[in-house]
């Protein structure tokens, strides 16, 4: 039974299919390696039982032509789920239960996905280690007192640890490719506007995507298949047309061009780093690919651009929670006082650090230095990836400027935290695909990732080079299951 | 108080030790769209719904939930905008007014703050002194708050919100207002245009039309405005007038004291008619405006809007001027019948059905005459109307053919009130139709003349006054039936 665990989600598919592994079997795996590996702490919320009782279901009247016939399916607690307790990792939700769905999962269960549980994450997915939840650390099933990443932490744990055959994340800043990198897992965020936003806890509007993560690039292209839809729910969501991305897979890249942007090469950053981006663009040219040096100017402005916007959209999309409709209420002498005591016992640190520096920088006074400044930046930033792209076909980069750290490491520096989002938030504050796939490790043998960012609504090639890449650099994780022991 | 106020226009002076004083007003209307659901969501906007029944998922800012414009709400504001001949704005934007109160779910509103959807724009307004114009500076789109209710549990205040999320339109005017009696009549044909345009009820009531109030002064002559003080969300016309007297007055009180006067956001008390400090303008809110990442900048082609402009209806001022051309209505009787949509609808079927040998001065005087009084004792709209245009069209037809007397006809109008009874049904019944046969009249007259010898010689003998009995007599003999203009005709030529 252990083997069902650590297979692909396209393997799982095929044995489902012919029959050979049931539904409920799959989930009864999970669900038994999950018993085991609540010292990791990934979820926030177990679904275990309703998800046997519908694998069997899925068994009793099986449908094959299903894109995921009959898959358990552990998801990130910042997805509504209709009738299952959804925090999105904050105190101030601890006792939500949503009566809908949101588009992205419901598109899984379209598709015979089964939902396993919730899985943790950084409250309101503000953080890059997944510490900031209320519901405690995730361990990185690499290695222990390592942290997963953030804010997909429990995601990437979950994957890594093989107690979901494959997730879904959301990614404002890095969300979905940094903690895969720190797990040596792959993690695609697509083009702003290919996945609905609808019923997805809402963190920087402008900038969330929801996006697969998975144990290999294959997998993700099926999942993102099944995720990416025109939603008229959402406003922001694009109508454009959609690849078949699993069967338009391919490791055919001969010819593509990828960009080198110089700007990636940023002070500081560790000789392991720099040594994994120049073995990842020998793996690029091996496969076929034209390497070119390309310039992103405004590439140092990213990280400042992105810690205006983010936390203003932020601070107001957190308004909402205020205790008078929903979630955590705390008695007060009055409504201001009620709302002062919910917010302060609702919300953790970070939160409220964010929703301190979006209110003030979109003070009147603030606006034009700060918000409207960063818009404009934005706008370059942009620019930068358009002039880029008359040249490039897709563009190579480190996923993170460093492996995963310890818990507490960085705990206690919001700014050093907020270094791991370095290359990761220009493909956010461009609205472009960009993809994370593990390539290497470093001197302590913890995973190392490569980005491949593309043009808009192209994930396709984003995939297609991530696919030949992957099959050259062949990584495999080496998860020793410590925490059974 | 010494204030002068000259009632033969609409002036309003404000006189202190020699100073006088005009008042400048600026209003900003919200006014309710007509639709039947939200702005950004699908639920139902009805009035006098049972408390949060009319509330989805995103009026009540679930987390994950999305908002998304509603295209009618969209094409009413601009129908609106076209109605005040205003420029509609390819390109506007959402932005979110942050800031937190218990009746609204998001902890902000959506609003149109540096992009609206209408810009530039006017209205005319009919005073007794002649035609005014009154700039609008701009429309935009909104939502609305739900209601908090203070005075339904003693301790807690609940909440209501079925009106959250409900499509307002903000029209803001020029500061070109200089009296109540202006303001009343800008109110009143601003609510008149959207009446025609079916874009807003105009409903003051139920709190579909509803102001804030900019007040300031200034000597009379001068070009500089005061500071200003804003009275919030005044929701009858009455109360804009008498927060205006008052604040007007107050103002000019502390300027003749010496005093500065603050820019502030003041409530009206409408109990002690009064208006009252609500906060200062350093304790404004500081609502952070930005544009709201949930939705894209609102993009309309010209295309859409000359559509829309191909389906306004005739409006007020044209209406007027068509009812004087055509139907050479006095100025005055114009006003009236266009300021509703109802009237002018109800007058101009009358009109069509009085048919060729229409009498357009019995149309104006029974509808603004009987039919309004009738209207404003029942206290309902002509558009409940008792009588049908058609069958008041044929009452006025009957008088106009010397069917019956104008007399009769009121009895006849009285007698159509009960159940909107055909005219002709009710002279044939009641035997009301006027006796127009000179010779049956004649005969009649003769013997009135007979049995009153002594009267018809005193008559003859210069007794003038003696003529009005013999009228009497006549009509009376005949059941009021006679024709009036005959009987003094054959009396006249008898004595």
């Amino acid at each position: 039974m252990s083997e069902i665990t650590s297979l692909t989600l396209y393997e799982l598919i095929k044995n489902i299919k012919e029959k050979k592994i049931s539904s409920n079997e799959a989930a009864k795996s999970f669900i038994d390696r999950a018993e085991k590996s609540k010292k990791i702490n990934v979820y926030v919320t177990e679904n275990f039982e309703n998800c046997l009782k519908l694998s069997k279901e899925f068994d009793d009247k099986p449908n094959f032509d299903l894109k995921l016939p009959g898959i358990p399916i552990a998801v990130k607690d910042l997805f509504c789920t209709n009738e299952v307790r959804t925090t999105a990792g904050s105190n101030i939700l601890n006792n939500f239960v949503p009566t809908y769905e949101s588009t992205v999962t419901q598109n899984i269960w379209n598709e015979g996905g089964i939902l396993l549980g919730k899985l943790n994450c950084d409250e309101f997915a503000m953080g890059s280690s997944n510490e900031t939840s209320f519901f405690g650390n995730v361990q990185n099933p690499i290695a222990e007192d390592l942290v997963p990443g953030g804010s997909s932490g429990g995601s990437s744990a979950a994957l890594a640890a093989n107690l979901t055959p494959v997730t879904i994340g959301t990614d404002t800043g890095g969300s979905i490719r940094q903690p895969a990198s720190f797990t040596g897992t792959v993690g695609l965020k697509p083009t702003y506007g290919s996945c609905s936003r609808y019923g997805i806890v809402a963190f920087a509007s402008s900038l969330d995507q929801a996006g697969p993560m998975s144990k290999d690039v294959k997998d993700s292209s099926i999942l993102l298949e099944v995720i990416s839809s025109f939603d008229k729910k959402d406003s922001t969501s694009i109508d454009f047309k959609r690849n078949n991305y699993s069967s338009e897979l391919t490791r055919n890249i001969k010819g593509l061009k990828i960009g080198i942007p110089k700007e990636y090469r940023v002070d500081g950053m560790p000789e392991e780093i720099e040594k994994l981006w120049k073995k990842g663009i020998e793996y690029a040219k091996d496969c076929g690919a034209e390497i070119i040096d390309i310039s992103l100017p405004h590439t140092s402005y990213a990280l400042p651009t992105y810690y205006i916007v983010a936390p203003a959209e932020a601070s107001s999309n957190l308004a909402r929670y205020d205790g008078v409709k929903y979630g955590l209420r705390s008695s007060g002498k009055n409504l201001i006082d009620m709302y002062e005591k919910t917010r302060s016992e609702g919300f953790g640190e970070e939160v409220k650090r964010r929703v301190m520096i979006g209110t003030y920088v979109l003070s009147s006074g603030y606006y034009d230095a700060y918000y409207l400044k960063a818009q404009k930046v934005r706008q370059l930033i942009k620019q930068d990836f358009d002039q880029a792209y008359n040249k490039v076909d897709a563009i190579l980069t480190p996923s993170t400027p460093s492996s995963a750290f310890k818990i507490g490491e960085k705990s206690n520096d919001p700014v050093s935290m907020y270094l791991n989002d370095i290359f990761t938030v220009p493909v956010n504050l461009a609205g472009l695909p960009g993809i994370s796939i593990p390539a290497g490790v470093d001197k302590n043998n913890y995973p190392l990732g490569l980005q491949i960012i593309g043009k808009p609504f192209d994930e396709q090639t984003v995939l297609n080079i991530a696919y030949s890449m992957e099959e050259k650099i062949n990584y495999k994780n080496n998860i020793t299951d410590w925490w059974m022991k | 108080m010494d204030e002068i106020m000259s009632k033969n226009n609409s002036e309003y002076l404000i006189e202190r030790n020699d100073n006088v004083y005009e008042v400048v007003i600026g209003l900003e209307v919200h006014a309710q769209v007509t639709s039947n659901s939200k702005l950004f969501s699908s639920s139902s906007t009805k009035f006098g719904a049972e408390p949060n029944t009319q509330v989805s998922l995103v009026d009540a800012a679930f987390p994950g939930m999305l908002p998304v414009i509603n295209e009618f709400c969209v094409k009413q504001a601009i129908k609106t905008g076209i109605g005040l001949k205003a420029k509609i704005n390819n390109k506007s934007v959402f932005d979110r007014k942050n800031y937190f109160y218990a009746d609204l779910p998001q902890g902000y509103q959506i609003s149109q703050y540096k992009y609206p959807i209408v810009g530039e724009g006017n209205v005319i307004l009919d005073m007794p002194e002649g035609q005014k114009q009154v700039g609008i500076e701009r429309l935009h789109l909104e939502q609305d708050a739900g209601k908090s209710i203070h005075d339904i549990d003693p301790s807690n205040t609940l909440v209501d919100l079925n009106r959250s999320g409900v499509a307002l339109m903000e029209i803001v005017s020029k500061p070109d207002l200089r009296s109540p009696d202006e303001v009343n009549a800008y109110i009143k044909k601003l609510r008149s245009i959207m009446r025609y345009l079916g874009t807003c009820d105009g409903n003051m009531q139920e709190g579909s039309l509803r102001a804030d109030v900019n007040v300031s002064v200034r000597i009379k002559g001068s070009t500089d405005l005061g500071t200003r003080c804003e009275i919030k969300n005044v929701n009858s016309i009455k109360f804009m007038q008498m927060a205006i007297i008052y604040e007007a007055n107050r103002q000019v009180d502390l300027i003749e004291e010496g005093q500065e006067i603050d820019q502030e956001t003041r409530l009206f008390d409408t109990k002690k008619n009064e208006t009252r400090s609500m906060r200062s303008k350093e304790d404004a809110h500081d609502y952070r405006y930005f544009p709201d990442p949930d939705l894209l900048p609102l993009e309309v082609t010209d295309e859409f809007i000359d559509k829309l402009k191909s389906e306004i209806p005739e409006l007020p001022d044209d209406k007027k001027k068509r009812f004087i051309d055509e139907f050479k209505v006095s100025p005055y009787d114009a006003t009236i019948l266009v300021s509703d949509i109802d009237t002018a609808k109800y007058f101009e079927e009358v009109v069509a059905k009085m048919g060729k040998n229409r009498d357009m001065k019995l149309a104006v005087n029974w509808i603004t005459g009987e039919l309004f009084a009738v209207l404003n004792e029942k206290n309902i709209e002509i558009a409940q109307s008792p009588i049908s245009a058609k069958n008041l069209a044929k009452l006025i037809n009957l008088i106009k053919n010397g069917t019956i007397s104008g007399k009769i006809a009121k009895t006849i109008f009285e007698l159509m009130l009960d159940g909107d009874i055909d005219p002709q049904i009710i002279v044939e019944e009641k035997g009301l139709k006027q006796e127009s046969d000179p010779k049956t009249l004649e005969a009649l007259i003769d013997k009135i003349i007979n049995d009153n010898r002594e009267k018809a010689i005193e008559y003859k003998q210069g007794k003038e006054k003696l003529f009005g009995f013999f009228v009497g007599q006549a009509m009376k003999a005949s059941g009021g039936k006679a024709n009036p203009q005959l009987i003094n005709e054959i009396l006249k030529k008898k004595l």
